[in-house]
């Protein structure tokens, strides 16, 4: 298959974003593993966040729903659990966009300290964890002791 | 599917399958527990916390589930099953969940000490099933790690806070560690399919968590300042279909929309 149509399934699948952080689209959040091509087939192979992410079910409808705008009417989600999916594998650019967003991004997986977490808003890391989980799964809800807006942050996984 | 192909001749299927059922139905009953606590808890960020911990567990009995439906969908006898028939259309007799999961929550204490000896329980399972020769099981074991990491950081948490808190507190927690304790034996003693599976290399052996399970609870309880009570009689039953009679009460509620209108969707 030429480079150019891999291309184009990776930019029609840079549209589709994850419903519940509508600024990150699925390869911010680093879910899709990878594009195969069956025949006239497409299959795109993703990793849940989550094992009980609702949005899960969603984003895959949306990339099925995405391609057939496209003209992909074959297409074929598969869901692979290992390696396990790690905020890791998040974009530099997808980070930069949570911030913005106003949810502190993920520091590096295996560091579930809650300490000096960055407030998104005035930068200060004299922060205080007020709960390990937040409005979803993958976040923890946090307050900053200096302009005293309470934030999310997106937890390392 | 990506099961070995080894462990299929080595063990005897059905209780491969069992086994796969057994960790589901635990995960699943705890689960739909914790959810009962949805707009019950003590304070909104623990209420938020403990269906959250719910949503996952939920979320890895799927996987369990789904594994469980393609190795019984591969028999050419049995008609076609879904993670959903599984939950929501077997019997009493066929859950296999080990007996902790289905005691009703008690109080705030209860629930989150039962919450604690389940995540390290699970901690310490599943790192070893990451090793199982059955590779889609390794897989949800490797996933469902991550998750519990937090569940094991939560409840721990909770446990000393609770047993280290006031004198109510304290004797609150005490009286949920007498009341769950005699349900701890169950996490240890094998049942046949158990033995037939880790002779085949897809389940550890339950003894070998054993110590380590006791360590790990007895660090928490000793900052707790509760002791691990003496080991007396210990219920067992879950693992093979013999229940206390509150699963009967989960499973009805649970299963009352897909018994009521089969095949009902959101």
């Amino acid at each position: 298959m030429p480079d150019i149509t891999e291309n184009k399934i990776f930019s029609i699948l840079n549209e589709v974003c994850d419903p519940e952080v509508p600024v990150l689209t699925i390869l911010d959040l680093g879910i899709v593993r990878d594009v195969k091509y069956n025949g006239d087939e497409v299959e795109v192979i993703i990793t849940p966040t989550y094992s009980g992410c609702p949005a899960m079910d969603m984003i895959s409808m949306d990339i099925r729903s995405r391609l057939a705008e496209h003209g992909y009417k074959k297409t074929k989600i598969t869901s692979v659990l290992s390696p396990a999916w790690t905020t890791d594998w998040m974009s530099a650019d997808g980070k930069k966009k949570l911030i913005e967003y106003g949810i502190a991004a993920p520091r590096f997986s295996g560091n579930i300290s809650t300490d000096n977490i960055e407030c998104p808003q005035c930068k200060s890391t004299n922060t205080k964890l007020l709960s390990q989980f937040g409005s979803t799964a993958c976040k923890a809800l946090y307050q900053c002791n200096d302009c005293k807006e309470p934030f999310d942050y997106f937890k390392c996984h | 599917m990506q099961n070995n192909s080894n462990t299929d001749s080595i063990c005897e299927k059905q209780s491969w399958i069992s086994y796969i059922l057994h960790l589901a139905d635990t995960t699943l009953i705890l689960a739909q527990r914790n959810s009962e606590w949805c707009a019950h808890g003590p304070i909104l960020e623990q209420d938020i916390a403990i269906t959250n911990i719910s949503l996952d567990l939920l979320g890895q009995s799927r996987n369990f589930y789904q594994h469980a439906a393609s190795l019984l969908n591969a028999q050419d006898d049995i008609k076609h099953v879904t993670e959903d028939s599984l939950a929501y259309l077997r019997t009493e007799r066929e859950f296999k969940n080990l007996l902790i999961t289905e005691l009703t929550n008690g109080d705030w204490a209860q629930s989150v000490l039962r919450q604690f000896f389940l995540s390290v329980y699970q901690s310490l399972l599943y790192d070893e099933l990451q090793k199982s020769t059955d590779k889609q099981l390794a897989a949800i074991a490797e996933k469902s790690l991550k998750e519990i990491t937090y569940h094991v950081k939560w409840s721990s948490e909770w446990v000393i806070r609770l047993g280290d808190g006031t004198a109510e507190s304290n004797s609150r927690l005490k009286k949920a560690l007498n009341t769950l304790w005699e349900y701890t034996g169950e996490l240890f003693i094998p049942s046949d399919y158990e033995v037939e599976c880790t002779r085949a290399g897809i389940a550890p052996e339950l003894a070998s968590l054993q110590e380590k399970w006791m360590q790990a609870i007895g660090d928490v309880l000793t900052e707790a300042t509760l002791s691990i009570p003496v080991n007396g009689y210990m219920h067992t039953g879950g693992k093979n279909g013999i229940h206390t009679e509150h699963l009967g009460y989960i499973l009805s509620e649970m299963q009352s929309l897909q018994r009521t209108y089969p095949g009902a969707e959101w």
